[in-house]
């Protein structure tokens, strides 16, 4: 199954099938992400692009093919282990732990402690609190460290969870929908959020609203029915005729 | 010390409610019962065990077990086997046809000791076994379950399923475990009596010790950043895994920790009481405990003792004079927490304790008539609600 040979990608997906009951959600796919590259994945309803997410985070198993991250195979390992090697990922719904703080969510997420003796352990040190107010000042919540975090808005539940993503470093940051319910102003904030952190890592977004995947994008690939349409730079792609019919053009 | 202080009892509210708990099981039911109702209240308190361990397990893991009475039972059998065979010296049962072995297996024809029942014959052994088998037990069923990600009413009705099946078979191999008799009829311990009101009063104490000691433990888990992570999983458990944390292995921490502290409360059973049955182990009894932690408050380790206290004195005060209707109004009492306060005792104290502390707080301004501090007494309790 691992026949395909190292790259200098940060993420190779190789022929990666996946099919429920026959029906190929995912279908034969290959694609490459750079380091420092934003790649934002639009398509259709029904397209397969929250599947691809899945399939790389593990949470859902490649019916075939394979995904190599940092030449690492992650179509074998658990979901716990492939966070381990550095893939973050965003849901769709903000899932952030609705009854704890800003602070204790950015806690619970911080890299150490994650054995179960560890975590009875762990210690809130210098360390781990200045690593916190680093990512709540990018997330812009560092006035709301003490506040319950069900109580925050729809946008700063998307951003306390991509600082969740953040404070443990990933090497690979993967977004289901960022701006998904967000106000005018707070999609111009994300999209400048998103623009820093690109640094040093590579982004894969997952994203409805084409003004806002113009703003950030690198590179965009077109999905369709589990394949890709279209793959390139945000202009040549909107004036693909493939991509119009299916897509853009009503 | 500021810092081992919060952890061992959470915050101030946390230390007083402790501390009200144990002068209460220390000194106010010692002064005030006789030794009959102490040795009661003894009883009850090796229920809230297991109710403790309902909280951490149920209420802050979000896991259900309906089969704490395995744990309770396990740990409850370990010792009455100890005793037993301390009971059964040659000299005690000299006029069985197979002297030296428990009377019941006389009574099943057996005519040795049972391999099994071998090392029981220690003490050390004993209270090993008692803390080392159930979280062996709870480890196996915890490992095939958590790790399959089986959970919510799956995991119920399994640990239920366990239990019955573990009554079972106790009912069943009469001659190697007493079968629905139980374990009776003991008498000492390494030598000395423990069917006394001393011996039962010493208990009463050391019961109450271990209560408050698994408290302090369970305090110390819930505010480590394991305490936050059964929350954080209990409601957003994908969350969790995709943080980087293998969540099943947690789940079955807390599963073998909160089955080794039920079987603390077994053990401790045996002794106040005197004597095992499996009627501690099965359906009922599990269902009970979960009860107690439901009245009490399944987010509140303190007020699971309350729960299991309340209830326990009105089964004994309703069952003296109304047997047949104890049932019914236990079960729609249950209804009654589950439906109207989903928190319990303990979510009643947080919403309406501040009334009776502010009664409190007019008695104290009352006394200190006159004094200028008698405003800000009041401003503080005021405030810390």
């Amino acid at each position: 199954m691992n026949m395909s040979t190292n790259t200098d990608f940060t993420l190779a997906i190789e022929d990666l099938t996946v099919s429920f009951d026959g029906f190929k959600a995912v279908d034969s796919l290959s694609f490459y992400l750079d380091k420092n590259e934003l790649h934002v994945v639009i398509g259709p309803n029904g397209a397969g692009k929250t599947t691809v997410l899945d399939l790389i985070c593990g949470k859902t198993k490649s019916t075939s093919g394979s995904i190599k991250f940092l030449n690492k195979e992650l179509t074998n390992l658990s979901e716990h282990e492939i966070v381990r090697a550095g893939v973050g990922r965003k849901f769709q719904t903000p899932s952030i732990y609705e009854n704890l703080s800003v602070m204790e969510n950015l806690e619970i997420s911080y890299p150490r402690g994650r054995g179960v003796f560890g975590s009875l352990m762990f210690k809130h040190d210098d360390e781990v609190h200045s690593k916190i107010m680093e990512v709540a000042s990018q997330i812009m919540l560092v006035d709301f460290l003490d506040t319950e975090a069900g109580l925050l808005s729809h946008g700063q539940k998307q951003w306390l969870e991509i600082g969740m993503l953040l404070i443990q470093d990933p090497q690979l940051l993967m977004l289901d929908e960022p701006v998904a319910g967000m106000s005018v102003k707070e999609r111009e904030q994300t999209a400048e959020l998103l623009n820093k952190i690109s640094q040093g890592r590579s982004v894969l977004v997952i994203e409805h609203d084409m003004e806002f995947v113009a703003r950030i994008a690198h590179k965009v690939t077109v999905l369709h029915q589990g394949k890709i349409l279209a793959a390139g730079e945000m202009e040549e792609v909107q004036k693909d005729p493939k991509v119009i019919e299916v897509y853009l053009g009503h | 010390m500021s810092f081992v202080y919060e952890k061992l009892f959470g915050d101030k509210k946390g230390m007083v409610g402790f501390c009200i708990l144990a002068a209460l099981i220390l000194v106010v039911f010692p002064l005030f019962l006789d030794s009959f109702r102490l040795n009661l209240v003894g009883k009850y308190l090796t229920y809230a065990f297991a109710a403790v361990s309902l909280v951490l397990l149920w209420g802050y893991g979000g896991t259900l077990s309906l089969g704490q009475g395995i744990f309770f039972g396990i740990g409850g059998y370990a010792m009455a086997m100890f005793l037993k065979l301390e009971a059964s010296s040659p000299e005690n049962t000299a006029i069985q046809s197979t002297p030296g072995i428990p009377d019941f297996m006389d009574w099943n024809q057996l005519t040795e000791l049972p391999m099994f029942w071998m090392p029981f014959n220690s003490f050390t052994f004993t209270i090993i076994a008692v803390l080392v088998v159930p979280t062996i037990f709870a480890y196996i069923i915890g490992a095939a379950m958590f790790k399959r990600r089986v959970g919510g009413v799956y995991f119920a009705i399994i640990t239920q399923v366990i239990s019955v099946i573990l009554t079972v078979l106790i009912v069943g191999q009469q001659g190697l475990t007493g079968g629905i008799n139980g374990i009776t009829d003991l008498r000492t311990l390494n030598g000395w009596d423990i069917t006394s009101d001393s011996a039962k009063n010493l208990f009463y104490f050391i019961n109450c010790f271990l209560l408050l000691g698994v408290i302090i433990a369970s305090r110390f888990i819930l505010t480590s950043k394991f305490g936050r992570l059964l929350l954080a999983m209990r409601d957003k458990e994908d969350r969790v895994r995709f943080s980087g944390y293998d969540v099943a292995n947690f789940k079955i921490f807390i599963f073998c920790f909160a089955a080794m502290i039920s079987a603390i409360g077994g053990a401790m059973f045996t002794l106040q009481v005197g004597f095992m049955s499996p009627s501690f182990v099965g359906i009922v009894p599990s269902i009970e405990m979960v009860i107690f932690a439901a009245i009490g408050g399944r987010m509140s380790l303190i007020g699971a003792v309350y729960g299991t206290l309340l209830i326990n004195f009105g089964k004994t005060a309703f069952s003296e004079s109304f047997p047949e209707l104890w049932l019914f109004l236990m079960g729609g009492l249950f209804i009654a927490v589950v439906m109207f306060f989903p928190n319990g005792l303990a979510g009643l104290w947080e919403d309406y304790g501040h009334h009776i502390t502010k009664r409190f707080a007019f008695l104290k301004r009352f006394f200190a008539k006159g004094k200028i501090e008698s405003t800000s007494v009041d401003g503080k309790l005021e405030g810390a609600n």
